[in-house]
């Protein structure tokens, strides 16, 4: 075990499958020499090569039209987009052809690209950098969209997205991206979770509070709090977004009656309300009341000195697992 | 400059730099850059004239119900077969969604296309077998694909092959297609970007795309740029082989506007009556890149009226079994809407696939009733 931040466990993840892939390659902006620009890639064009860990021109589109063209020759690229609010120009490449190219082929052309993404608030940025775009891709069919929250489970889930024959979207929590976690990086991959599964961070019994990326932490610092007060909230990570873990999901809010969905994109058409639905469908009888939802407002990302309010905080989740209970 | 073209201004061709070999009465033009090779002239003719029945022939179909779309290539024949023969079989090809005469060349048989048409797939065939990338709809989007593929070539150093995109006058205005140009030429991509400027992106001519003429374009981007006459089927083959060679030789990527005329609607759908005038379509009759082939042959005498007429019939014969085989073209079963999103499971799409079977066999045993 090492402890390592999260952004080191990415890095030491992408080394990893570096050394055991031939066709693998980096491509983005800033993500040779400087190694991009939360360092999730510092180190690896020295080792690996400028071929290897590529510096593209600046245009997204370009990126992941590249990464495409790559892809049908036989490589295996790892695109980074630099933040959220700019993947928005290589969307057309990403809905039209990353996502449809297996269907459209009828399975003859698999498109082996992971497109990383830090996203999410609360690092003061200005507009654009704090963002959450997941709902997006994960409402466009043929891509598998997924979250890590901490050090080890993104070490593991980079090399999972990498070994993925999908494309896959990779959303990083950039404000978790220097917390700290024990990370064993001798672990054989095989042992890990499987990336379309959610995981169970603190077991509890009296309500299932899901969330995912930066949210988990803030949603286990709930369970803590809440225990002291006698509830026992069982927080669960729901690692990937696209397909989301109905039987994990499902199996829990039977087991507690009460459900509360925390992110920090918009409440408004977002997985929340997807989740809500699938747990009333499943869930129904032992429902002890509506699924609760806290998130981000019907607002564009606020200036940094609002985004506080916007951001689902320990206090706001809190709020709606008490809605919950006092239902 | 432009010209007055039947009413229409149109950006002139380049006098001095637009490649001819063939003019539209039939005589060979020699030009010092583009000494034409052995070159199978019979065969391209018969390319020509195959394809343009298959286009035909799929017109009809869309007519009477059989397809439900047809984007035509007529009056393309030259830019899509002279470019496409001079295709290596190593080579590959990125079209756009008209290049029916390429995936010809490519071996892709006709009815393949008139199965993306007809709507019982979008395209069904393996783009590594025959080196044909499937056809792409969202303008433009491809020459990025194609910029990849020769990226990968170059790391991989394959010296013997290069990547050739199609697009049109249209796709120019594309950011993607800026893109495109930029990477091509910043990683030195092996890709010959083949821009078949047909006049017209459904109605807006080509001055709403670019007030210079297209293949001035690549200048800023830094690398060259050729115009070729697009209805003349050699200079068409010898300019795009020799931009290929240029790429397999690691001088990167060359942009070839081929000047053509689409001479039918954008695709079945549309009606150019009403945005250009019946006398433009006549002066471009005149420069038909079937007939001045056909004038070249017989006048030289490599070809007599037995020839002509021997392609005549295989094109009628080539025309009755595609008719054939699309009527026979089998729906695709209602389950298979579910077959390969993913490649693996998808929990959320199987539990729909099983939804859906099991309300579909509910009317099964109505039935049986």
């Amino acid at each position: 075990m090492t402890k390592l931040t999260l952004s080191r466990a990415l890095n030491e993840g992408l080394r990893r499958s570096l050394e055991a892939g031939r066709k693998l390659m980096i491509m983005g902006e800033d993500v040779g020499r400087l190694g991009g620009v939360f360092r999730v890639t510092d180190g690896l064009q020295k080792d690996f090569g400028e071929h290897r860990v590529m510096d593209t021109p600046l245009a997204e589109s370009g990126i992941v039209g590249t990464a495409i063209g790559l892809a049908l020759r036989g490589f295996r690229p790892v695109c980074e987009i630099q933040f959220d609010g700019f993947v928005y120009p290589a969307t057309d490449q990403i809905v039209s052809q990353l996502a449809k190219m297996h269907y459209r082929s009828r399975g003859q052309v698999t498109l082996p690209v992971v497109i990383r993404i830090p996203f999410g608030g609360g690092i003061g940025a200005v507009e654009h950098h704090s963002e959450s775009p997941e709902v997006f891709f994960a409402h466009t069919a043929g891509l598998r969209v997924v979250a890590c929250a901490d050090a080890a489970d993104a070490f593991a889930m980079i090399q999972l997205a990498i070994a993925s024959d999908d494309p896959v979207i990779f959303f990083e929590p950039k404000r978790r991206y220097w917390d700290k976690g024990e990370v064993d990086t001798a672990a054989p991959l095989d042992s890990a979770l499987p990336l379309d599964q959610a995981r169970i961070v603190v077991p509890g019994d009296d309500i299932t509070l899901l969330s995912y990326g930066p949210l988990v932490r803030t949603c286990v610092e709930a369970a803590i709090a809440a225990r002291e007060e006698g509830k026992s909230i069982e927080v669960i990570d729901l690692r990937s977004l696209s397909p989301i873990d109905v039987e994990t999901i499902t199996a829990s809010v039977t087991r507690t009656g009460r459900c509360v969905v925390a992110h920090e994109a918009p409440v408004y058409a977002g997985l929340g309300a997807e989740i809500a639905a699938r747990v009333t469908e499943r869930c129904f009888y032992h429902l002890e009341a509506p699924v609760q939802r806290v998130g981000g407002f019907a607002t564009p990302y606020p200036v940094a000195k609002l985004e506080e309010h916007y951001l689902p905080d320990l206090d706001r989740i809190l709020d709606a697992v008490d809605r919950a209970f006092a239902f | 400059m432009t010209v007055e073209i039947g009413g229409a201004t149109m950006v002139a061709p380049h006098d001095t730099e637009f490649i001819q070999l063939l003019t539209p009465e039939g005589e060979r033009v020699q030009h010092p850059q583009y000494p034409l090779g052995d070159v199978d002239i019979k065969g391209l003719y018969r390319d020509m004239v195959l394809v343009r029945r298959v286009d035909t022939e799929a017109i009809s179909l869309q007519r009477q119900g059989e397809l439900g779309l047809w984007a035509s290539l007529l009056g393309q024949e030259a830019a899509q077969i002279g470019s496409g023969r001079a295709l290596t079989p190593k080579d590959m090809a990125f079209p756009s969604y008209r290049e029916h005469g390429v995936a010809w060349c490519r071996g892709v048989e006709p009815i393949r296309l008139l199965e993306l048409f007809r709507g019982v797939d979008n395209g069904g065939w393996n783009p590594e077998e025959f080196k044909f990338h499937l056809y792409t709809i969202v303008i433009g989007d491809q020459t990025l694909h194609a910029t990849g593929y020769a990226m990968g070539i170059r790391q991989e150093s394959a010296e013997d092959e290069a990547v050739i995109v199609y697009f049109g006058d249209g796709a120019t205005s594309q950011g993607d297609v800026s893109e495109a140009f930029s990477w091509a030429s910043v990683f030195h991509a092996p890709v010959v970007f083949f821009c078949q400027n047909n006049q017209y992106a459904i109605s807006a001519p080509q001055e709403r795309q670019s007030p210079i003429p297209l293949y001035q374009r690549s200048r800023g981007f830094g690398f060259p740029g050729v115009q070729v006459d697009g209805n003349d089927v050699l200079a068409c083959y010898e300019v795009t082989r020799q931009a290929l060679r240029a790429a397999r030789e690691g001088q990167g990527p060359t942009l070839i506007e081929a000047f053509t005329y689409r001479m039918g609607a954008h695709t079945t759908t549309d009606d150019p009556t009403r945005y250009r005038l019946a006398s433009e379509l006549e002066t471009w009759r005149l420069r038909d890149p079937i007939e001045r082939v056909r004038a070249y042959l017989a006048r030289t005498g490599q070809a007599n009226s037995a020839f002509f007429e021997e392609v005549d019939a295989e094109a009628a014969e080539l025309a009755a079994h595609l008719r054939e085989a699309c009527r026979a073209l089998p729906d695709p079963a209602p389950l298979t809407v579910f077959d390969h999103v993913y490649t693996g499971d998808n929990a959320i799409l199987d539990a729909e696939r099983a939804q859906y079977a099991a309300y579909l066999s509910g009317f099964e045993s109505e039935v049986g009733r």
